[in-house]
């Protein structure tokens, strides 16, 4: 099966949590590597800006997945779609939405985006906590 | 309450100061003071986006902070004073009543040389840390509350080993 065109994306967060959520993603789908893992370990948030500049350019991406909606990447994230109005920034990113993303069979990266979200939302439970 | 941590933090708002400090502490406000970001209606609305609606995020210039400290003092809500650099903060050690500092984050750059994971400091920023300390505030570096807080010479002293 071939893999949409156009619909690579960052995923950025705390500690390991792109490269865990990554690998999550590879092992389920083998596509994890439409996904760019950025890791901000030490970086101010100026240069985290920088990274995420760079590897939308060298990838092309048009998406950002984040983790936290406080989170320094999703900052930075929020400072780089000043002047790069064609990404899209999503944060609270799960495992289904990702997931949901690389098999999506829309062309468009920001159309998949829109529909990860939804299935992420849907995809979360809980069970046996009886309130 | 009062203003329980007092932070210097480069990324400012960012999750390990609403999430992993705020929740344990039950923080109802934050007192961001930057010169820069208190100018500027866009940078204001880009930190109100990061914090939950439940939280107060109020923002001052270091020379409008200083005198309001005490009334942030009195609210009865637990605060954290936040900046993004050490002369902000030692601006406010100065003007008095800031007895603890924490430093959370200050990040890699140009000149500056590491000390722990999280603090990269340039020889002028060791001493305005340690002007800090000798205004007779506790300095700290502890980056999440799980993590021990290692007082400023110990960390000074141990560059090496990082």
């Amino acid at each position: 099966m071939s893999e949409p065109v156009g619909k690579r994306a960052l995923v950025a967060g705390h500690g390991d949590f792109a490269a865990g959520l990554i690998s999550a993603v590879e092992a389920v789908t083998g596509r994890g590597e439409l996904l760019d893992p950025i890791v901000v370990k030490g970086l101010c948030g100026e240069d985290i800006q920088h990274l995420l500049r760079e590897r939308i350019q060298a990838i092309g991406a048009r998406v950002i997945f984040t983790d936290l909606q406080a989170g320094s990447c999703t900052m930075a994230a929020r400072r780089l779609l000043r002047e790069m109005p064609d990404v899209a920034l999503v944060s609270g990113t799960n495992l289904p939405m990702l997931l949901d993303f690389v098999m999506s069979s829309a062309d468009d990266a920001h159309e998949a985006a829109r529909g990860a979200v939804e299935r992420a939302r849907a995809a979360i439970s809980i069970s046996g906590a009886p309130a | 309450m009062t203003l329980v941590l007092n932070r210097i933090d480069d990324r400012l708002i960012h999750g390990q100061v609403v999430v992993g400090w705020g929740q344990p502490l039950d923080v109802g406000f934050i007192v961001l003071v930057d010169d820069a970001v208190a100018s500027s209606d866009w940078e204001r609305e880009l930190y109100r986006m990061g914090v939950p609606p439940e939280m107060d995020l109020r923002f001052h210039s270091a020379a409008e902070a200083a005198p309001l400290l005490d009334d942030y003092r009195l609210d009865p809500r637990p605060g954290i004073l936040l900046t993004g650099d050490i002369a902000t903060m030692r601006e406010l050690v100065v003007h008095g009543g800031v007895r603890e500092v924490n430093i959370g984050g200050i990040h890699h750059r140009a000149g500056r040389r590491q000390y722990l994971r999280y603090v990269f400091l340039t020889p002028q920023e060791q001493q305005d840390l340690r002007a800090v300390a000798s205004l007779g505030a506790l300095v700290t570096a502890q980056d999440v509350p799980a993590a021990r807080a290692i007082p400023l010479e110990e960390m000074l002293a141990n560059a090496e080993d990082v």
